[in-house]
C-alpha cells in the first residue's frame, strides 16, 4: 500500500517536473521579454541591463538552474511587469476564478448527469435527439462563440445582465453558464453512453427476470455502475477548476487567473506563466490521483484481482 | 517413420505476474504451460484438449512462435524455432499457419475477403498480381466457396464461411501444418460438422498436419489421430483416441470423458469432480490434480508424476495408473 | 395429463429493426405441465431464447409480442408491469448462459441474494442474510457465510452460476428456465452444475426448461425435447424418441452431424446450407432449402405440426409416425 502510494506521489511530481521544465524553455525560446515590457524604441543599454536584472543574459540552462534551484525552495520569482512575487499575483486571482468555476462545475453536473440518464432511458425518442443534438451543439461550439451568443441576447437585447467586468453576482452569471453549458454537454453524452453501456449488460436483464421493478433495476443496478466511468470525467473535471476559464475570463473581462494568463503570456511575464502553469498542472495531476482513488473505491473490481 | 514435422521438447512458459489485489499484491509465478513434449508426423493431426486455463492455446502460440519459451525447445522440420521475427522465421512461418476461434476477429472487416487470401502472398512476395488471384480462386474452391466470395466484405458472410476464408488465407502458403485454435467453438452445430469434414478432406488432398485444439472431445477424437490430454501446464494423458476416450487411464480424462453428455449413457457412472481447477498460479505440490482426485494417496501429494507408457502405447502422468510401467 | 402449468399458444415476438419489422417467433406453441424437464434445443437465432424472454415480458418496447402465455389463469402477454414482476423470479424463474456477467459487479453476493429474498420474501436484515447462506449451502457452496460477503468477480464461473441458481430458488419458483446455463464453462464445471440442477428438481417438483444447443446436455436432463429452427418449434418429443425415431428432417440431420464418442468413427453428416436469416425467410417451411427430402410441396405453405403419436409432434409435411 505505501510503495504503490509513494510510487503514484512520484509520478505525480515527475509530471509537474516536465510540465514546468517544457514550459521554461517554450517560453524562453519563443521571445523576448526585455523587448516586449521595455518597447523596442528603448535605447540598447537599458534593454540590456533589464536583460542583465533578470539574468536573460546568462546561458539558458544556467536561467533553468536557477529558476528550479529558487523554485525548490520556495520561490517563484517576480513578475518583470510590477516586481511583485509571482506567486502572490497569481493567489491573488485564485478566488475569483473559482467565483465562477465551481458554480459552473455544479451546474454540469446538475444538467449533464441528469440529460444524459434521461436520454439514454428514452433512447432513440425526440427527447434523447433533443439532447444529443444540444449537447453536441455544446461542445462543438467555441466557448467564445457562445460567450458573444449569451451576451447578445442577455446583454445587448434584453439588457438583463452586464457582458463583462466583475462589479457583482450578475457578471458572474454569463461566464457561469458559458463554462458550464459546454461541460453539461459533455457530460451529457457521456453520461448517456455509459448508462446505455450498463443497460445492455446481462446483469440488468438477470434484475429484471429477478421480479424487481424497472425502476428498482435503474436506481439500484444501473445507476451505481454507470456512475464510475461517469465519476471518473466528473474527476477530471475537478482539475480544469482552476484553469478550464482562460477564453470565458477573457471575453467577459473576468479577473480570474485565465486572464492573468493571457495578459502574462502577451507580456511574456516569465515568472507569472511560469507559476500558472505549475498550479495548472498541480491541480489536474491532483484530480487525477483522486480520481484514481475514488475508482478503486466505487468499484470493488479494482480492490481485489480474481482469486 | 519419417522425419517427424513438429518436435516439442519441454516446452515452458512462465509468466512473472503480480498476485493478490491491487493494493497488497506480490509477485509471483504463473505456470501457463509447464513440461509439455510432443511429436506431430506430416500428415497427421495431434488433439489438445483441456479447460480453459490448462495451456492449450499458450501451447500453440509457442509452437509458432508467438511468444517466447522459457524452457525448451522446438523443432519443425528438424530445425530448432528460431527466434520470432528472425528472417528465417518468417521463412519458417510459412510451413504453419494459424486458424483463430472468431473468424469476424482474425478477418479484417473493411477489406473484400479475395484480397485477405491473397495477402499472405504478396507479404511473401510471391508470384505475379494475376497469378496470385488465380492462385485465391482455386483456393477460395478448394475450401467450398465460390468465385463470386472473391469480393465480398466480411460482415457479408455467414460464420461457417468466414471460417472458410479464414483457411483459405492459411492455405494459400501451402503450409504443412495448421494449428487450429478452437476453429470450430464459434459455429452452429449444423455448421460445425461441415468445417470439420472440410478440415478433414484437406488433410487428405494435401497431407495437412494440424495440431488441434478444442474443449470439445467429441470433435477431437474425430479429427485426431492422437490425443493430449492436459491439465495446468502438463499433459497428463496422450494416446491414441479411441482408446484414450473409450477407457481413460488418468481420473481427470475419466472426469472429463464422463462430464460430456451424450443421449444413451453406457455402463460407467458419471464422474463428478468437485471445485474448480486450482489457480495457475498456485498449483499444488505434487500431482497437480491431486485435490480433485477421487483416488489420490499421500503420495499424489509430494511426487509430481512422469508420463509413463502404458502398455497399449498410450502414456499416462499418474501415479495409481494401472499398468502403467515405472519409469 | 391434465392442465398445464403454463400454456403458451401462438406466440410470436417482431422486433422493430427500424426500417424493417423481422420477426423472430412465427407463432410457438408450448405446455409445460408441473415437475416436468423440457429442453429446447436449437442453433443460434432458432428463437429457443426469445421465447421465454417474450413469455416474461423481458425483450425491451422494441419487441412486439402476440399470442397468449396462460400462467396460472392469467396471460401475461399484454399483463401489465406488475403483473409480470409478480411473476418474474416468484414464479417463473430464470437464469442465463454468462454467470459472471448475469451479477451486478457492484453488489456483494450477499446482497443480491438478499434482495430477492426481501423481493419474493419479505426477508430483511440477519433473516435474510441466514436465509441467503443456507440457500448457498444448498447449491453446494463451502463456507457459504463468508462466500457472502465476495464480489462476483472474486468468484468463477461455476461458483456464479451456483450463485445465480441460489438466488433462482429464492423464490421458490414453479419453473426454472435455465437459458444455456453451462455453454460459457469447462466441461467438468458444467457435470457439476447439471447434476446440481437435477438434484434440486428431485427435490423440489419445479418444472425446468433448459435451453441449449448441444442435443447431449438435453437429452441427460430432461424429458421431453422441443427442436426449433428459424422461430419454430419443428419437432416436440420424448427424449427417447427424438434420438431413435425423429420425424424432422432437421432433427435426424442435427443428430447426423454430431460425432460420437464410443464406436467406429465415421464420416459426420453435415446439413448444407445456412440458417436463413430472420429477414429472408424461404417461402413454405423454413427448412425446404437445406432438406435431403425436398419437394415442391414444401415450398407451398408453412407446414403445421402434425401429431405423429400422443406427445410427439412435427412440423413436416414427410412426418409419419415411427418414421424418420
Amino acid at each position: 500500500m505505501m510503495r504503490y502510494l509513494a510510487g503514484r506521489l512520484l509520478r505525480a511530481l515527475l509530471t509537474i517536473f516536465l510540465v514546468v521544465t517544457f514550459a521554461f524553455f517554450v517560453l524562453r525560446l519563443s521571445g523576448d521579454p526585455a523587448l516586449l515590457i521595455m518597447s523596442v524604441d528603448a535605447p540598447p543599454e537599458s534593454i540590456e541591463a533589464f536583460r542583465k536584472s533578470w539574468g536573460l543574459d546568462q546561458p539558458i540552462w544556467m536561467q533553468y538552474l536557477a529558476y528550479i534551484g529558487h523554485a525548490l525552495t520556495g520561490d517563484l520569482g517576480n513578475s518583470m511587469r510590477d516586481g511583485r512575487p509571482a506567486i502572490q499575483l497569481v493567489l491573488e486571482r485564485v478566488p475569483a476564478t473559482l467565483a465562477i468555476t465551481v458554480p459552473a462545475f455544479f451546474l454540469k453536473i446538475a444538467i449533464g448527469v441528469p440529460a444524459g440518464i434521461y436520454a439514454a432511458l428514452h433512447r432513440n425518442s425526440f427527447a434523447d435527439r433533443l439532447t444529443m443534438l444540444l449537447s453536441v451543439a455544446g461542445f462543438t461550439m467555441p466557448s467564445f462563440v457562445l460567450a458573444l451568443l449569451l451576451v447578445l441576447v442577455f446583454s445587448v437585447q434584453l439588457g438583463w445582465l452586464p457582458s463583462s467586468g466583475s462589479e457583482g453576482m450578475a457578471n458572474a452569471i454569463l461566464p457561469i453558464v458559458t463554462l458550464g453549458a459546454a461541460g453539461a454537454a459533455i457530460l451529457a453524452r457521456f453520461t448517456r453512453s455509459a448508462m446505455l453501456e450498463v443497460l445492455g449488460q446481462p446483469y440488468i436483464r438477470a434484475a429484471s427476470a429477478k421480479g424487481l421493478s424497472w425502476r428498482r433495476v435503474v436506481t439500484e443496478h444501473a445507476l451505481p455502475n454507470a456512475a464510475i466511468p461517469t465519476t471518473t470525467i466528473i474527476g477530471f473535471m475537478v482539475g480544469t477548476l482552476i484553469a478550464g476559464a482562460v477564453v470565458v475570463e477573457s471575453v467577459f473581462a473576468w479577473p480570474g487567473i485565465g486572464r492573468l494568463l493571457v495578459v502574462s503570456v502577451a507580456n511574456r511575464d516569465l515568472a507569472v506563466v511560469q507559476t500558472i502553469l505549475l498550479f495548472v498542472a498541480a491541480t489536474m495531476v491532483s484530480a487525477n490521483i483522486i480520481v484514481d482513488f475514488v475508482y478503486g473505491w466505487i468499484d470493488p473490481r479494482m480492490r481485489t484481482a480474481p482469486r | 517413420m519419417s522425419e517427424p514435422l513438429l518436435q516439442a521438447e519441454g516446452l515452458v512458459r512462465h509468466y512473472r505476474i503480480r498476485h493478490g489485489s491491487r493494493l497488497f499484491s506480490h509477485p509471483a509465478t504463473l505456470r501457463a504451460v509447464d513440461g509439455v513434449s510432443f511429436t506431430l508426423q506430416p500428415g497427421r493431426t495431434l488433439g489438445l484438449v483441456g479447460e480453459s486455463g490448462c495451456g492449450k492455446t499458450t501451447t500453440a502460440r509457442l509452437v509458432l512462435g508467438l511468444l517466447p519459451l522459457t524452457e525448451g525447445e522446438i523443432r519443425l522440420q528438424g530445425e530448432t524455432l528460431p527466434q520470432a521475427g528472425s528472417m528465417r522465421w518468417r521463412e519458417l512461418r510459412r510451413v504453419m499457419q494459424m486458424v483463430y476461434q472468431d473468424p469476424l476477429a482474425a478477418l479484417d472487416r473493411r477489406i473484400a475477403v479475395g484480397r485477405q487470401v491473397m495477402e499472405p502472398l504478396v507479404i511473401h512476395a510471391i508470384g505475379a498480381p494475376a497469378e496470385r488471384r488465380d492462385r485465391a480462386m482455386a483456393i477460395l474452391q478448394s475450401v467450398g466457396l465460390q468465385a463470386h466470395h472473391f469480393d465480398r466484405y466480411p460482415h457479408e458472410l455467414s460464420g461457417g464461411q468466414r471460417q472458410r476464408i479464414v483457411l483459405a488465407r492459411a492455405l494459400i502458403l501451402s503450409p504443412r501444418l495448421l494449428v487450429c485454435d478452437e476453429p470450430i467453438s464459434a459455429l452452429d452445430v449444423s455448421i460445425q460438422a461441415q468445417v470439420v469434414n472440410l478440415l478433414l478432406d484437406l488433410q487428405a488432398e494435401m497431407g495437412l498436419a494440424y495440431l488441434f485444439i478444442s474443449h470439445d472431445l467429441r470433435m477431437v477424437r474425430q479429427v485426431s489421430h492422437e490425443v493430449a490430454v492436459m491439465y495446468l501446464g502438463r499433459i497428463v494423458e496422450r494416446g491414441d483416441p479411441d482408446r484414450l476416450f473409450a477407457a481413460p487411464s488418468h481420473p481427470y480424462t475419466q472426469a472429463l470423458v464422463s462430464a460430456i453428455p451424450v443421449a444413451h449413457r453406457s455402463g460407467r457412472q458419471r464422474l463428478i469432480l468437485k471445485g474448480d481447477p486450482p489457480n495457475p498460479v498456485d498449483v499444488p505440490t505434487g500431482c497437480a490434480f491431486h485435490e480433485r482426485c477421487p483416488i489420490a494417496v499421500a503420495r499424489c501429494r509430494t511426487e509430481t508424476p512422469a508420463l509413463r507408457p502404458l502398455a497399449d502405447g498410450r502414456h499416462v502422468a499418474c501415479h495409481l495408473a494401472p499398468g502403467a510401467a515405472d519409469a | 395429463m391434465g392442465v398445464p402449468l403454463i400454456d403458451i399458444r401462438g406466440l410470436t415476438v417482431d422486433f422493430d429493426a427500424g426500417q424493417r419489422v423481422v420477426r423472430a417467433l412465427h407463432g410457438v406453441d408450448l405446455a409445460i405441465h408441473g415437475g416436468e424437464a423440457v429442453g429446447l434445443v436449437g442453433e443460434s437465432g432458432s428463437g429457443k431464447s426469445v421465447t421465454w424472454l417474450a413469455a416474461l415480458g423481458l425483450l425491451g418496447n422494441r419487441a412486439r409480442i402476440g399470442g397468449e402465455v396462460l400462467f396460472e389463469g392469467r396471460n401475461l402477454v399484454g399483463a401489465p408491469a406488475s403483473d409480470l414482476e409478480a411473476v418474474r423470479g416468484a414464479r417463473i424463474a430464470m437464469i442465463f448462459q454468462d454467470p459472471s456477467s448475469s451479477l451486478n459487479p457492484v453488489y456483494r453476493i450477499g446482497q443480491q441474494l438478499a434482495e430477492a429474498l426481501q423481493l419474493h420474501r419479505g426477508m430483511s436484515g440477519a433473516a435474510a442474510l441466514a436465509e441467503a447462506a443456507r440457500l448457498l449451502d444448498r447449491v453446494g457452496i463451502a463456507d457459504a457465510t463468508r462466500r457472502l460477503r465476495d464480489y462476483p468477480h472474486e468468484l468463477s464461473g461455476g461458483m456464479n452460476q451456483r450463485v445465480m441458481i441460489a438466488m433462482a430458488l429464492s423464490g421458490q419458483p414453479r419453473i426454472l428456465v435455465a437459458d444455456e446455463p453451462t455453454t460459457a464453462l469447462d466441461a467438468t464445471i458444467q457435470a457439476q452444475i447439471l447434476e446440481l440442477l437435477q438434484e434440486i428438481r428431485r427435490d423440489s417438483a419445479m418444472a425446468l426448461v433448459l435451453i441449449s444447443h448441444d442435443l447431449g446436455v438435453v437429452a441427460e436432463n430432461t424429458d421431453r425435447v422441443c427442436v426449433m429452427y428459424a422461430g419454430r418449434i419443428v419437432e416436440d418429443a420424448p427424449i427417447a424418441t427424438i434420438f431413435e425415431a425423429p420425424a424432422h428432417p432437421y432433427t435426424s440431420g442435427l443428430l447426423a452431424a454430431l460425432p460420437d464418442l464410443e464406436g467406429p468413427r465415421r464420416r459426420l453428416l453435415a446439413i448444407p446450407g445456412v440458417v436463413p436469416e430472420p429477414w429472408n425467410l424461404p417461402l413454405g417451411c423454413s427448412f425446404a432449402p437445406r432438406c435431403p427430402e425436398f419437394e415442391r410441396a414444401c415450398e407451398a405453405a408453412v407446414p403445421p405440426a402434425i401429431e405423429l403419436v400422443h406427445g410427439h409432434r412435427a412440423a413436416c409435411i414427410h412426418a409419419r409416425s415411427g418414421s424418420a
